[in-house]
């Protein structure tokens, strides 16, 4: 078990290892100390505040991570994940404070409504590469734009709150039936005692069930099975029966799905935001398709690749006064993932080879007469 | 009795068809269909800027980025490498661009933005050729990191310089100059102002003649020297491509490099070299960006990385297609820029719903009947709204590239015909 | 047909063209090929023939220096080479045309055949030049095509012929053919002759590599004749030698005898295939194939690779479009789904089972539950039964031998054997009514295939219907209870494995005896 997991972590370790080589390096050109620098970052996020702001970010990155990760494994590149994302939330926003509904019920159906909507969305690009042969990436880049004039248009013209008629177009807010209380009075229990402002969104527990039925979903269901097998070998996939366009339209449907709870974090958990507006972060689908290919489309990898994105963000925050380029946050991040994708292939590459050698080496050494093996020429 | 046919998964025409070879004349004969049918609009609409040489010229100029970015796209996918990572590299080219034409001027600029550009596609390239990452995913890494370097450099080089921050770059020093033809278009030769030919017959007004007269105008007035190498490099790319032995190399790498392996080629330098000109195209690509707006802006490059993708599908993988496709989109764009934009826009839905009833009949004509069934709904909803809409939003052109493009690659898969074996990794020994 | 003219049958001491003297080329666990003379007169077109395995394609590729040998020299027109690419072999005037064409389908014939070697400057393409040339050589060795046409709309006639272009423009003058008549029809096969025959008029020469007796005898003036990995015939006069020696000496002079067991074939008829055709682009791969197995019997289908074996096994499998019907016992699935065939009971052990019947990366017990994973012990309703797919996986690696670690790891660590262990032992414990079997020994060590044989024998008797294709015709005799012969498509012999000589075989397989060339 120890074995696995430090296995696990060479390919992440020498990305992180070159990352903080090539900030170094950028920190030396910008005139900064690299060692200031990092003791700095270490520094800001020493906190319990800092903390539960990393966490509170890593959710919705999170989910986002999840959504294309279940295209990943299938080698179906949902990169339209962003504008799922947006136009659910839209729509899931407007639509939350529409209605009124006891709170239970009324979380859910907001849930209900930004899954619908998401997932409808991917269905279009699915629907066009099965009937149509459209590569599901193309497909899928269009219909982030589309999305993104559909929002705008959508928000302009029909769904924004017209009581805030004033320079900022959003919906509006959800009522507190549909609204998930921050986890601070749980964590009070265990022991923790969060200084006020500090809060503990309640997304968290839906993140982590994500994570947990991603899980399940691809290890121990049918379904992941099939995918899985569809990703990795697609001609034994067909003799072992599964229906290649079946799993396309659904894969893709579930991934949009996900992509579709992206916003609702922010929609019914985070005080400072429970509508969608001009302010909402709208490129977090994106920061998804690289946290999956950070976290090797694993449901833990995943998560340790969303809170070193967010710790980063947090971490480089408080760099300015300091004199050195907050900016270095997102060489670290960026210079992290290509260098992580490249080391994940050659060890994939590496191992394959290694496997194959060792396997043809035994088979070589058999002779007859070996136990098991006939020693004259079988009939 | 037929059983299960075999689909795909993932993409692509299954069996690729032969390219379009059909008569000599048919860019020609379309490129006049386009004209007239804008021409009859601008008649019955009356809306005359339709098809001024202005909105024209305007189009030009917000085409030039996305051309080029359909360029980058173009050569890299003939190379055999699918390049999504272009729009990160456009990113380069414009914090490149923004730097060095802050510093020294538009035509380094100019240089800037092929250098940005380049590092970009020579870094996407290690990943892909070299180590065999999958296309796809090294081009999201590349789009993610692009950025952020843009962001640090800009807080090193901008911050506290007069007028630039963290998210703009101070002005670039001087401009670039504009070309105009002369006698055609009216422009100088030797101090004399010449007679504007065109001019005088777009004033005219006369069917398609004035609506000719004024695209030709448009495109030879006050063109700036970065837009005329843009178009220029069209043409080079079409001579490199198909009329030198190292082009005809460049196109085997994607089409089928175990074939020019065998044959002595090095598929892994032809794949470098055809993404460090994509790198280098995309890259001017932004810097064009920037000296339009005669600065470095963060995400000043909003998505036409990825449009360039979608010209060249649109264009077949061909320079002159993709230069229509990123022609068409400018000016669907353009158009927003002018005075009355709203009148435009309405025209030109006008515009497109004729179209859209032209090849109706033409798809009724190639017997296509499911495809007839879903283009007389489209022609009827883009009439519908033509008639309905009186206030067009913004939003709908904005939207219409990527609808357009949506449509082509669902209607026209059977016609595309991507690089064979582009985009799969390949290594020696591999058939 | 007539058979075109023929060289002098070999006198006299002249140098050869080629000369390999005992070449020796070893890969991991096998031994391709071991101690191999080939001698090649200038001026002739030159035939080696053996079976599938028997070690000719290794040898071209060493003659064309994509690897080198690990003993044994070459010799070209008398001195002794040494390849260390095929850059070398091309400049000392070897060209190869491979079996599957490498040619760019969207370019014309003149860009695929000058790639590499360009006419004209660094920055200006000469193409007159290049179709000048083309045509030179078109009509100097009687290669008719259009330099303009677009490859991808050539027929494959056709494309051959610029195969043959792209190493006669390089200057060889030794040219090697890997199966050249394997996809052509018979008249495209007079032309590719005539063209050969042209080459050596002109004092090149051609060696070609094939199985179709006939057609060596036709148009080979000498034949060398390859098995397991040696040379085990020469023949200088064709003239002197009947097919059915040929057939002799390619599949050995004696069979393996099956050892006599019981009769276990009953009436009882389990699958039927009725007049099954696959076609593809018009033409017929699988050409109205009808046959009946029983239950306790194995009908093994012989043939050279490439004649439809593989489409008709898919074919039955639901994998491929097909006209016709299939039924098992009284059940027609010929419009089911490959998933509801599995469940019906159709086992399946595919040629390649790493193209096909394994997913390498996953573990042993996840390979085991491929194709079944919906039914128990895999699956349970929507859910995959971890437990009892695993402990249905080691009973699999218990009772059928299968040397791992454990469960767990990936399959890929395992060799080729083992893999196939696993595979036959998933089909089997799944207790299906009718097997298809392809290749099921292929890459598998002698003690693996020794088991499988064993395994299939006694489910053979337990009643298993199986449909056996197979190259090895140890295993197609040994283990089968009729063989039908397919070849081009239809099944041309119903044969007795207990009484068929290898003259019969090898005959009816490479279509010499439909010939008549007694």
């Amino acid at each position: 078990m120890v074995r696995r997991v430090a296995r696990a972590l060479i390919g992440p370790g020498i990305a992180a290892v070159a990352a903080m080589a090539i900030s170094s390096i950028a920190l030396l050109i910008a005139g900064s100390n690299p060692i200031d620098a990092f003791q700095a970052m270490w520094q800001s996020i020493d906190s319990t505040e800092s903390v539960v702001i990393i966490i509170n970010k890593a959710v919705p990155f999170y989910i986002a991570g999840v959504a294309v990760a279940v295209g990943f494994k299938m080698n179906l590149f949902n990169i339209g994940s962003n504008g799922q994302f947006i136009l659910a939330a839209l729509i899931a926003g407007w639509a939350g404070a529409e209605v009124s509904l006891p709170a239970p019920l009324h979380v859910a159906f907001i849930f209900l409504v930004a899954i619908a909507v998401g997932g409808a969305w991917a269905l279009i690009a699915a629907v066009l590469n099965v009937t149509r042969n459209v590569n599901v990436v193309i497909s899928t880049i269009m219909l982030n734009y589309i999305a993104i004039g559909l929002v705008a248009f959508l928000l302009s013209e029909y769904l924004a709150n017209d009581e805030n008629a004033g320079l900022v177009a959003q919906t509006k807010p959800i009522p507190p039936s549909g609204q998930l209380p921050s986890l601070n009075r749980l964590v009070e229990l265990v022991g923790f005692d969060f200084a006020p402002g500090v809060e503990l969104y309640g997304f968290l527990p839906f993140a982590v069930l994500l994570g947990v039925a991603y899980h399940v979903l691809l290890n121990r269901s049918r379904f992941g099975y099939d995918l899985r097998l569809s990703g990795i070998n697609p001609e034994a996939a067909r003799s072992a029966g599964v229906n290649p366009k079946r799993m396309v339209l659904i894969t893709l449907f579930l991934s949009g799905a996900i992509a579709g709870m992206i916003g609702l974090p922010y929609l019914i958990a985070d005080p400072n935001f429970l509508k969608y507006g001009d302010a909402f972060p709208t490129t977090i689908g994106f920061t998804g398709l690289g946290l999956a290919l950070l976290g090797n489309n694993s449901p833990i990898g995943i998560a340790a690749a969303a809170l070193v994105w967010s710790t980063i963000e947090r971490a480089t925050q408080t760099l300015g006064p300091l004199g050195i380029p907050p900016e270095i946050g997102r060489i670290l991040q960026g210079s992290f993932l290509l260098v992580a994708v490249i080391v994940y292939e050659v060890i994939r590459r590496r191992n394959a080879a290694a496997a194959v050698a060792a396997a043809a080496a035994a088979t070589a050494a058999i002779r007859p007469g070996d136990p098991g093996v006939p020693a004259g020429a079988p009939a | 009795m037929t059983v299960v046919t075999t689909p795909t998964f993932e993409n692509g025409p299954g069996a690729p068809t032969s390219v379009l070879r059909t008569h000599r004349w048919w860019p020609v004969a379309l490129a006049v269909l386009a004209v007239a049918i804008m021409s009859i609009t601008r008649i019955l609409s009356g809306t005359d800027d339709l098809t001024s040489s202005g909105t024209f010229g305007a189009g030009l100029r917000t085409a030039a980025p996305i051309a080029l970015a359909g360029l980058s796209g173009l050569i890299a996918e003939r190379s055999g490498t699918i390049n999504i990572g272009l729009e990160g590299m456009m990113v380069m080219g414009t914090i490149f661009a923004g730097w060095w034409g802050w510093e020294y001027g538009p035509w380094a600029a100019l240089l800037g933005g092929i250098v940005g550009g380049m590092l970009g596609g020579l870094v996407m390239s290690l990943a892909t050729t070299t180590f065999g990452v999958n296309h796809i995913v090294a081009g999201v890494a590349i789009n993610i990191l692009a950025p952020g370097i843009a962001r640090f450099m800009a807080s090193e080089l901008f911050v506290g310089a007069q007028g630039g921050s963290v998210t703009s770059s101070p002005g670039n020093s001087g401009k670039m100059g504009s070309f105009t033809v002369p006698f055609l278009s009216g422009g100088d030769l030797f101090g004399w102002t010449t007679p504007d030919v065109l001019g005088w017959l777009e004033d005219r007004g006369w069917f398609l003649v004035a609506d000719t007269a004024a695209l030709a105008k448009g495109l030879t007035t006050g063109v700036s020297w970065d837009v005329v190498i843009t178009i220029g490099l069209f043409f080079a790319v079409a001579y490199l491509l198909w009329h030198t032995p190292i082009g005809l190399r460049l196109r085997s790498s994607g089409e089928r490099p175990s074939a020019a392996d065998s044959l002595g080629v090095s598929v892994h330098r032809i794949r470098y070299l055809g993404m460090a000109l994509s790198g280098a195209f995309a890259g001017l690509g932004g810097a064009v960006l920037v000296l339009a707006a005669n600065r470095y802006q963060e995400n000043q490059v909003a998505g036409r990385g990825f449009l360039g993708l979608a010209t060249m599908i649109f264009g077949n993988w061909m320079p002159l297609g993709t230069a229509a496709g990123a022609g068409l989109f400018g000016y669907a764009q353009g158009i927003t820029l002018r005075a009355n934009p709203g009148d435009l826009v309405n025209a030109l839905m006008l515009a497109a719903a004729i179209a859209l009833a032209v090849v109706t009949v033409w798809m009724l004509v190639e017997r296509r009947w499911q495809v007839t069934a879903w283009m007389v709904v489209f022609t009827a909803v883009t009439f519908w709204a033509f008639f309905a809409a009186s206030e067009p939003n913004n939003q709908l052109v904005f939207v219409t590239p990527y609808v357009v493009t949506l449509l082509a690659v669902s209607i026209g898969a059977q016609r595309l015909r991507p690089p064979a074996e582009t985009g799969i990794p390949w290594f020696k020994g591999m058939q | 047909m007539e058979s075109s003219e023929r060289a002098p049958a070999g006198t006299g001491t002249v140098t050869p063209a080629i000369e390999l003297r005992d070449i020796v080329k070893r890969f991991p666990g096998v031994v391709a090929n071991d101690g191999v003379n080939l001698t090649v007169r200038p001026g002739t077109i030159h035939a080696i023939v053996g079976e599938n395995g028997a070690g000719k394609s290794t040898l071209m590729k060493t003659l064309y220096g994509a690897h080198q040998p690990d003993e044994g020299t070459i010799a070209v027109d008398g001195s002794v080479v040494h390849f260390a690419s095929p850059r070398d072999a091309i400049a000392a005037g070897i060209g190869m045309v491979f079996q599957h064409f490498m040619l760019a389908a969207n370019f014309t014939v003149w860009e695929n055949v000058v790639l590499g070697d360009e006419p004209g400057t660094p920055v200006a393409l000469r193409p007159a030049k290049a179709r000048a040339r083309l045509r030179e050589l078109a009509e100097q060795y009687g290669l008719d095509v259009d330099p303009d046409a677009v490859v991808d709309d050539l027929g494959v006639g056709e494309k051959q012929r610029v195969e043959i272009l792209k190493v006669l423009y390089r200057g060889a003058r030794i040219v090697i053919l890997d199966e050249p008549t394997a996809v052509l029809v018979p008249q495209e096969v007079d032309e590719l002759f005539g063209s050969l025959r042209e080459l050596t008029a002109q004092g090149s020469t051609v060696v070609f590599i094939s199985h179709k007796l006939d057609e060596v005898l036709r148009h080979a003036d000498a034949i060398t004749v390859i098995r397991a990995g040696r040379t085990v015939g020469e023949v200088d006069d064709p003239s002197t030698v009947t097919p059915r020696m040929l057939a002799e000496m390619m599949v050995g002079a004696e069979l393996p005898t099956p050892e006599t067991r019981e009769r276990t074939v009953t009436d009882v008829a389990e699958l039927r295939v009725d007049r099954l055709s696959v076609r593809d682009d018009g033409r017929s791969i699988v050409d109205d194939v009808s046959f009946t197995i029983h239950r306790g019997e194995v009908v093994g289908i012989a043939g050279v690779e490439g004649n439809g074996q593989s489409e008709l096994v898919h074919a039955i499998l639901g994998l491929v479009a097909a006209d016709g019907r299939v039924t098992v016992g009284d059940q027609d699935i010929s419009t089911m789904t490959t998933q509801q065939r599995r469940a019906l009971g159709v086992g399946y052990i595919a040629e390649d089972r790493q193209k096909e019947g394994l997913a390498l990366p996953f573990s042993l017990w996840e390979n085991a539950a491929l194709g079944h994973q919906s039914r128990p012990p895999y699956g349970k309703g929507p859910w995959i039964d971890v437990d009892g797919a695993r402990s249905q996986t080691e009973r699999i690696v218990e009772d059928f031998d299968v040397r791992t670690p454990g469960v767990d790891v990936p399959i890929l660590t395992l060799s080729g054997g083992n893999q196939q262990k696993l595979v036959v032992g998933r089909e089997m414990t799944a207790d299906p009514r009718v097997l298809v079997a392809a290749h099921p020994t292929r890459g598998v060590d002698v003690g693996a295939q020794a088991l499988i044989w064993d395994i299939l024998r006694r489910a053979r008797h337990d009643g298993l219907a199986t449909l056996l294709v197979s190259a090895d015709l140890d295993e197609l005799i040994g283990l089968s209870d009729r063989l039908l012969v397919m070849l081009r498509g239809r099944i041309v012999a119903e044969l007795d494995p207990a009484t068929v000589t290898p003259a019969d075989l090898g005959s009816y397989m490479t279509g010499a005896a439909l010939e008549g060339g007694h």
